[in-house]
């Protein structure tokens, strides 16, 4: 089996699925002859022709509106938006109008895109390409969100994403996409929307994380067992819209205590979801409230603080000591 | 040396005066005597059902109504250019054109009411519902092109916003995508002079909304919107171009509409003059073209009166239709989300299942 980095095993989703099947189209800003600002269509156009992988002038909403209109026709667009922070430019495309058709023609027409984009912080962007705005995209209906942490959850979760009859938004985070490698197996493999992974076993505490955060949590989890022999169990989310509650309060239920950590935003977001969740189903069995590890609710802070803004290991072990303490 | 540069006018097309005189033959479209008295049938049609919603939405039998009047010929004028297989993306007044090309009449009623019924297009019917967000239509416009282009079918997009619409970024995005990619689409700016209360001097300081489709690469044309035999050469032609394989056209249509924005408390006294008003109903489209078939012996009295009666029957029996519809429900609404419903909502169904009967 190959050792694949993140952006290795989505250009091989999207190579299986335009092989698969003829609908696929991939179009965006520079994914054709350049394959990519991040060579995640490295080769595509080759392979399958300008017809089916092609370059977009440089306008987001039109990207998208393409893509609505194309899926509304029976095709399967993954539309790359560049860099998530672009998504503003096209929001309406999705969730005013993508997200909405099948609503609107009462189940007749559906819009099967899935759009891509780059995100997250920790790689010295300019500002707005790597905000974690997914916060956004989550209280959007119609839309599911995925967000996957590895090589593997990225091309299963992608494949599932372009096989999806409803509009699906995939979330690549940046510093993921080659700080590692692990085994993918070469042929098509689907991993369901909406369900997380544990990732760590622990009986003390549940940490609920995604994207970057997950390989954060599980340093400053690793650090705690070492120095104070406390096993934190923690949770990937892989997919933050629906999110997998089933999964966090069967953890909850063992561990009794949880804390979520995200990269975005402290309020009104993915963790403040997962926190209302833990509550209406199981509040009875926690002994200390459910803490949120975020940034502070600042715009991202692209460049010279960057390092300091995101959560680290260090933030995590501080925001579960507290938890642990009550 | 200057920076001024001079901009060629844009193709002015106008086969019929106000008085329905010819005043341009070489666009006089080819059109048998039935298909010049059918689209006068379809304009008195829509005259007195859009006089009938006008009415039913004061009574508050319709909800969300936009008024056509003023604007039939460059409705109706322009749809009929078109094929069935042809894809119509209407604005929210577009409501005529979508239901001449197939739509339901009760299911437009839905529409208006807020029933999910209105949008749930039949197969073989190739439109979508009205759009309500401002040029957002226009760029998937070009998505629906483009479509029939990877596919090498001889279909055409059709498109429609109005004066406003145009300095939405969106608009050029779409006529710039379509050239781009020389898709199949035609992209028709009603220019009815306002957007609700804004003035087209307010919107731009272009000459002409036409001229917009010179930045884009792609022909553009202005028609007199009042004039349903020039709205319908000038939409033939660019639907033409677009089936050969030609690429996009934009059409500016120059019309009017008599009533006001919505039925939702709109005052045209507010920002039109009287004067001004009264100079467009002079153009009124029904009146011209209903004295160049009469001059040509195409249309009687009888025939108005037939028309009138049966778009009021039309609309009586749509109305009832939409009446007699089921209501919607909650868990209906939910199950339109997704094509498979998530756990999470799942859940939800049945929390709210029967909430509408409580």
């Amino acid at each position: 089996m190959a050792q694949l980095t993140m952006i290795q095993a989505i250009t091989q989703a999207m190579d299986i699925a335009l092989g698969a099947d003829e609908r696929v189209l991939v179009f965006g800003e520079d994914v054709g002859k350049n394959g990519g600002v991040f060579r995640a269509t490295e080769g595509l156009q080759k392979k399958y022709g300008v017809d089916r992988v092609f370059d977009t002038p440089l306008a987001e909403s039109g990207i998208a509106g393409l893509a609505t209109g194309l899926s509304m026709q029976g095709f399967r667009p993954i539309a790359e938006i560049q860099f998530f922070g672009f998504m503003f430019e096209a929001m309406d495309q999705i969730a005013g109008q993508a997200t909405r058709m099948r609503y609107r023609t009462n189940g007749r027409v559906s819009c099967p895109i899935v759009y891509r984009a780059p995100y997250g912080g920790g790689v010295k962007t300019p500002e707005l390409h790597s905000d974690s705005l997914e916060g956004l995209l989550a209280q959007t209906p119609g839309l599911k969100v995925v967000v996957p942490s590895s090589p593997y959850d990225a091309k299963g979760l992608l494949l599932s994403a372009i096989e999806d009859e409803d509009p699906v938004f995939f979330l690549e985070h940046m510093k993921l996409y080659r700080s590692f490698r692990e085994e993918v197996p070469e042929e098509a493999y689907r991993i369901p929307l909406g369900q997380a992974k544990v990732v760590r076993e622990g009986k003390d505490i549940t940490v609920v994380a995604y994207g970057a955060m997950v390989q954060t949590a599980k340093k400053a989890a690793d650090e705690w067992a070492k120095t104070k022999g406390i096993e934190a169990e923690i949770i990937d989310l892989r997919t933050i819209k629906p999110i997998d509650i089933e999964t966090i309060v069967r953890s909850v239920k063992k561990t009794h205590r949880a804390a979520v950590v995200q990269e975005a935003p402290r309020s009104a977001g993915v963790a403040a979801e997962v926190v209302a969740q833990i509550n209406e189903n199981a509040i009875f069995h926690l002994e200390a409230p459910v803490r949120r590890i975020t940034p502070p609710d600042t715009i991202y802070p692209f460049g010279l603080i960057e390092d300091e803004w995101l959560p680290d290991a260090k933030q995590v072990l501080q925001g579960l000591d507290a938890v642990m303490s009550l | 040396m200057s920076l001024v540069m001079e901009t060629k006018p844009v193709p002015h097309i106008q086969v019929l005066d106000e008085q329905g005189k010819v005043v341009d033959s070489e666009w006089m479209p080819e059109l048998s005597d039935a298909q010049l008295r059918e689209l006068m049938q379809r304009m008195v049609f829509t005259r007195v059902w859009d006089q009938r919603a006008v009415k039913l939405t004061r009574q508050g039998r319709l909800g969300f109504y936009a008024p056509v009047a003023g604007q039939e010929a460059s409705m109706i004028g322009s749809e009929y250019a078109t094929k069935k297989e042809d894809f119509i993306l209407p604005a929210y007044r577009d409501v005529p054109q979508a239901v001449w090309h197939g739509w339901p009449m009760y299911q437009a009623f839905l529409y208006s009411r807020g029933h999910q019924h209105g949008g749930e297009i039949p197969q073989g019917v190739n439109i979508i519902p009205p759009q309500i967000i401002i040029g957002a239509q226009i760029v998937q416009a070009s998505g629906v092109a483009m479509a029939f282009k990877l596919r090498n079918e001889p279909r055409v997009a059709i498109t429609y916003t109005g004066d406003g619409g145009t300095s939405q970024g969106d608009f050029y995005e779409g006529i710039n995508f379509a050239g781009a990619f020389g898709l199949p689409a035609v992209f028709i700016v009603q220019n009815n002079q306002f957007a609700i209360s804004v003035p087209v001097r307010l919107q731009t300081a272009a000459e002409t909304l036409a001229q917009k489709a010179i930045a884009a690469g792609i022909p553009g044309v202005q028609v007199d919107g009042m004039d349903v035999l020039g709205v319908y050469a000038a939409t033939q032609h660019a639907v033409q171009r677009a089936r050969e394989g030609d690429g996009p056209t934009l059409i500016e249509s120059l019309t009017f509409r008599f009533g006001p924005h919505t039925m939702s408390g709109d005052d045209p006294t507010r920002y039109r003059t009287k004067d001004l008003e009264e100079e467009w109903a002079r153009k009124d489209p029904l009146v011209r073209f209903r004295k160049y078939l009469e001059s040509r012996d195409l249309w009687t009295e009888s025939d108005e009166e037939t028309t009138i009666e049966e778009a009021k029957t039309a609309v009586n029996d749509a109305l009832k239709k939409a009446d007699e519809y089921p209501k919607m429900t909650i868990p209906g609404l939910i199950d339109s989300m997704f094509a498979q419903l998530p756990s999470d909502l799942v859940r939800q169904r049945e929390e709210f299942a029967g909430k509408e009967e409580k």
